[in-house]
């Protein structure tokens, strides 16, 4: 068997990885997509570790490694709490190092799966960490601008809804400070765009326009749209949300000036921000970028592991 | 009291003088250096008058001399105090104290869902920027402004 060396092999954040490294990982990805059932992890053990539920992250995980010929162990456990823990992460961490090769982890903690990181003998995959990191879902969100734009450069990606809370809106902003992007950023005022991004995005030298107004003509000139949801219990003035819940909903009507080449994005579950008679758009691409979901897994899992593209593509078993 | 007492307790033949101390952190200064488990000579005054301060500490210690690194843990409490490095009754050297790159296990992180918070572990803070005092949590990731942070 191949000694890979394990340190630092953890995916905790892609927010430092350098332009040619996310684009090795989509390239990757893009392999698993033309084959996705290869034994590259045969006699591995996965483990997920999901101290909060996150059932769509966990199937997309599981699934990958099952179709990567890995076996899966793990607990979903909603019952854990910041109030009634019992065993240190810690504990958890080293306990589980012991059966697993690799262990995937979502964590209610924001820097959960950093410390993790730090203790476990085997690399750690992070599946979200509170309101921090969720690497795989920026890697997924990645992947299907590429796949549906051909490039990731110079393009206008309008995200819209809840700019404050939404971790994989600043994520995905993040990332794609190597591509020469122009965002849109369209929020109510109670959930507008963070400063510390805004700032982020002038040190980065990434151009940006921000909206109230989310219409027809406002996304007219739109590569991508993001969408994300409007829950109520991010305002703290309701008469405020009142007002603004129906501004931001994305219907089939609004599309009619768009490029052809947009494409809808949403990290899912949607709730009404997209009304069902836009589902039958081409430019439609939430439930493929849901799937694309799988193959970002597979090229992670395979990285984390020291499985490298080559090793992907020079892979023909069956 | 003789003058002879007095002046035993005032001077300092080799050693560190730690100075204009704020009289509220004096004490934080003691547990950060960990003099309690110092054995040499060392005397701890407060609430001096101070024009800068109003009331300020002082601490002497005899034959014990910092290293940057440790004495770098006091910026977070007291940026401002001055030490002094004495040998031979002399003042050999003047040194302020400089904010580290890196605080570990010495302040707490403000995000009660930080991990650090949950779990029995020590805190690491990057320091962003050394004028304004931003840290960042290594790992919430959270950016925080050491005056509004809690020493552990
Ligand atoms: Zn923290």
């Amino acid at each position: 068997m191949k000694t890979v060396n394990m340190e630092n092999r953890s995916l905790v954040t892609i927010a430092n990885h350098s332009k040619e490294r996310i684009l090795y990982l989509l390239e990757m990805a893009k392999e698993f997509e033309k084959k996705p059932n290869r034994r590259l992890l045969a006699e591995k053990v996965v483990a997920t570790l999901f101290f909060e539920p996150s059932t769509r992250t966990r199937l997309s995980f599981e699934t990958a490694a099952n179709r990567l010929g890995a076996r899966v162990i793990g607990f979903t456990d909603p019952k854990v709490t910041s109030s009634s823990k019992g065993e240190t992460l810690k504990d958890t961490i080293m306990m589980v190092s012991n059966y697993a090769d690799i262990i995937v982890m979502r964590h209610y903690l924001e820097g959960a799966a950093r410390y993790a990181s730090e203790i476990a003998p085997v690399p750690i995959v992070n599946a979200g960490d509170g309101a921090n990191q969720h690497p795989s879902q920026t890697m997924l969100d990645l992947y299907s601008i590429y796949k549906t734009q051909g490039t990731l450069e110079n393009l206008n990606i309008y995200l819209v809804g809840d700019l404050k809370y939404g971790r994989t809106v600043h994520s995905l902003l993040m990332a794609m400070r190597h591509f020469n992007p122009t965002f849109h950023f369209i929020a109510p005022t109670e959930l507008k765009m963070p400063e510390e991004y805004k700032l982020y995005c002038k040190e980065h030298s990434i151009k940006y326009i921000e909206h109230t107004d989310f219409t027809e003509d406002t996304i007219a000139d739109a590569d991508i749209l993001y969408m994300t949801r409007v829950q109520r219990e991010r305002f703290t003035d309701l008469m405020e949300y009142e007002r603004v819940k129906d501004t931001y909903i994305l219907n089939s009507r609004m599309l009619e000036k768009t490029r052809p080449n947009l494409r809808i994005l949403h990290p899912l579950p949607r709730v009404n921000e997209i009304t069902y008679d836009v589902d039958e758009s081409p430019k439609a691409y939430y439930f493929q970028q849901a799937q694309n979901g799988l193959y970002a897994r597979e090229a992670i899992l395979c990285d984390v592991l020291g499985i490298t593209l080559d090793e992907v593509r020079a892979d023909t078993n069956r | 009291m003789s003058d002879k007492k007095e002046l035993q307790v005032a001077a300092l033949k080799n050693g560190t003088v730690i100075d204009h101390i704020p009289s509220d952190r004096l004490f934080t200064v003691v547990s950060l250096l960990d003099l309690k488990h110092m054995d040499t000579n060392i005397t701890i005054g407060n609430n001096f008058e101070s024009k800068k301060l109003g009331k300020k500490g002082i601490i002497k210690i005899a034959d014990r001399f910092f290293t940057d690194e440790e004495i770098s843990k006091l910026s977070v409490v007291a940026p401002n105090v001055k030490l002094n490095i004495i040998r031979d009754y002399e003042v050999v050297e003047k040194k302020q104290v400089v904010m580290p790159d890196e605080l570990k296990g010495i302040v707490k992180c403000n995000n009660p869902k930080c991990i650090t918070n949950n779990e029995p572990m020590q805190t690491w803070f990057h320091v962003i920027d050394k004028e304004k005092g931003l840290l960042k949590c290594h790992y919430c990731e959270k950016e925080q402004l050491k005056d509004n942070i809690k020493l552990l």
